[in-house]
């Protein structure tokens, strides 16, 4: 019981209830569809990146489970305003941390706030979840810059 | 649900049980079933996961032991004592197969790793000689993947087109649909006797007869059929019969394509290699007869010997009485999910095997897997390898509950409480 408290912290369950940055951003110039097989679930992640890489707006749709929706909706907080450099570093430090070991440390001053989902760790098969969204939005990142919709 | 008369393979004791709820002694039956004696998470271990596999009794367990232990040599191929043990057992695995499906020749039993390949197989030996540009593939929105996708293949490859007969709103498919598509170029109907999904019952009987008018044959998959009623293939007058021996309580990797013989007669091959030829030399090869023809190399023989066991298993309970039983859990079932205000259940055919799925507001299925995994409920979560009936009801994924004859009310119970602790949980 106390782990699936750790999973379903209220963090998680706010942002899954009221997912930050929610919807489709129309003046988007990168967006990717992340799909995952084993559970259907749906995400798309809409990028307003300057010319400098810097992600000025981001947003995301889609139908998941209360986990990854809540990765998503914490992840466009994080990488919101931060250079592409810095979203990948914060990417990495993410994977870091849902894939290590149940027992080691987490680091809070490398991943901040999203130390809420280190519960996953005691859930393998719910780590795809967790890492859908961040998976889709460097995708995003490293595709070409294309026209938003709107212009 | 109204069973065909039991097939031929039947015990005596078991054939002349009459069907009611009361007499399976499902005490007794749990005993025989050694995975459900644990604990998971600290709570009796509840397995409702049946659709996507059984578990094994002991007497499968011991027969596959047994077979390594006092019998395992190659099958066909030697002339010591061990090798015709290996090959007898082998071969009355066949039989007794084939008894179980009421076929007219266990020849018409070939041995493959399951329906997914046994589909493939008919596919490749059947389809690809049928089937020409401008012909069509009659399958229904509720088919799995597997039977679904080789024709996809095929079709693609011949440049022929599948068709696809709807399912209404209860799950039931729409039969005025399917006479309609049922055409000139229809060359093969393939559909699934029971829904993995849905847990609807197809009327194959019908469906078989509305198709031979026509002079088109019928694939069936049963790997939702055999493990809740009793199979008459003969009597179903199918073509081709699918099934997969883990969901019947046997091994895994093991599985049993029925076919008519002049229709495997026919077909080419689908592996090459050993064991499946009468003569080789460098420039040319003779086919075995059927079924040999279609089992190259080494099988699963310890699978096979395997399968036997659980047949005789099913067959020792009766599988009318399984049924019977099955379909009073069913309603159970049903009748304590129905308690749960936000709970919908997708599927409400008029005919259904013991397969509820559903969707909760508010609640993903995902983690209403998760929160029954921690009070030890196996569930199963997601699409169920049929997207396209997912995409039917406009839902991306459902939770199912699949229950064999060892499953009781209590855990249909836990299973409620369960679910009422889901919003607990989520807030
Ligand atoms: C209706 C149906 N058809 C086919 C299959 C595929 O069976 P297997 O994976 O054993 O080949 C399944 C199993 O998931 C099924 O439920």
């Amino acid at each position: 019981m106390s782990e699936l408290r750790e999973l379903y912290q209220q963090v998680i369950l706010d942002h899954n209830k009221t997912p930050r940055n929610f919807g489709k951003l129309e003046c988007a110039n990168r967006e990717q569809e992340g799909y995952n097989p084993l559970c259907g679930d749906h995400l798309h992640v809409y990028l307003q990146v300057d010319d400098d890489g810097v992600i000025e707006d981001i947003r995301f749709e889609g139908s998941g489970c209360a986990i990854s929706k809540a990765s998503a909706s914490l992840m466009t907080d994080a990488v919101k305003g931060r250079s592409s450099e810095e979203a990948e570093a914060a990417f990495s430090s993410f994977q870091a941390l849902v894939t290590s070991d149940v027992d080691s440390p987490v680091d809070e001053g490398q991943v901040g706030k999203l130390a809420v989902f280190a519960g996953v760790r005691e859930f393998p098969m719910r780590i795809k979840c967790a890492t859908l969204a961040w998976h889709t939005m460097r995708a995003a990142l490293d595709q070409q810059t294309v026209p938003s919709t709107t212009e | 649900m109204t069973a065909p008369p039991p097939s031929l393979s039947l015990p005596p004791q078991a054939a002349v049980a009459t069907p009611s709820n009361d007499n399976l002694d499902v005490e007794a039956v749990r005993r025989d079933f050694p995975i459900l004696q644990q604990t998971v998470r600290g709570k009796p271990l509840v397995y409702l996961d049946n659709a996507a596999t059984t578990q094994k009794p002991r007497a499968v367990i011991d027969a596959v032991t047994h077979y390594y232990e006092n019998e395992n040599a190659n099958i066909h191929r030697g002339v010591h004592f061990l090798s015709q043990q290996a090959t007898f057992a082998y071969e009355r695995a066949r039989g007794r197969v084939g008894k179980f499906l009421n076929a007219a020749d266990s020849s018409e039993i070939i041995f493959v790793r399951g329906t997914t390949e046994g589909i493939n197989l008919v596919a490749r030996g059947y389809g690809r000689a049928k089937v020409g540009q401008g012909d069509e593939i009659l399958i229904s929105h509720m088919e799995h993947h597997s039977n679904i996708v080789p024709w996809q293949m095929l079709c693609e490859e011949k440049g022929a087109s599948l068709r696809v007969v709807p399912v209404d709103d209860d799950g039931e498919l729409v039969m005025e649909e399917y006479e309609r598509l049922l055409g000139d170029r229809t060359r093969l109907v393939a559909v699934t006797h029971a829904s993995n999904a849905l847990g609807t019952v197809n009327p194959i009987a019908q469906i078989v007869s509305l198709a031979h008018d026509r002079g088109v044959p019928v694939l069936v998959d049963g790997a939702q059929g055999v493990p809740h009623m009793p199979v008459d293939v003969r009597q179903l007058d199918c073509d081709f019969y699918l099934f997969s021996g883990h969901k019947l309580f046997g091994p895994t990797g093991i599985g049993v394509l029925y076919g008519k013989r002049h229709l495997l007669d026919d077909m080419a091959p689908y592996q090459g290699g050993g064991s499946m030829i009468k003569s080789v030399t460098l420039e040319n090869t003779t086919f075995a007869d059927v079924p040999t023809k279609f089992e190259a190399g080494t099988p699963n023989i310890a699978g096979a010997i395997g399968l036997a066991a659980a047949i005789d298993y099913v067959n020792d309970i009766g599988q009318d009485r399984i049924d019977a039983y099955e379909s009073g859990l069913l309603d159970y079932a049903t009748q304590r999910l129905g308690e749960l205000a936000d709970l919908r259940i997708i599927g409400s055919a008029r005919q259904k095997v013991s397969v509820i799925s559903f969707v909760m507001n508010d609640a993903h299925p995902h983690d209403i897997g998760t929160i029954l995994d921690s009070e030890g409920i196996a569930i199963r979560t997601g699409h169920h390898c049929a997207q396209p009936l997912m995409q039917r009801y406009q839902v991306s994924a459902t939770a199912r509950a699949s229950l064999a004859f060892y499953n009781t009310r209590d855990e249909i119970d836990a299973l409620t409480d369960g679910l009422v602790r889901v919003h607990e949980v989520l807030g």
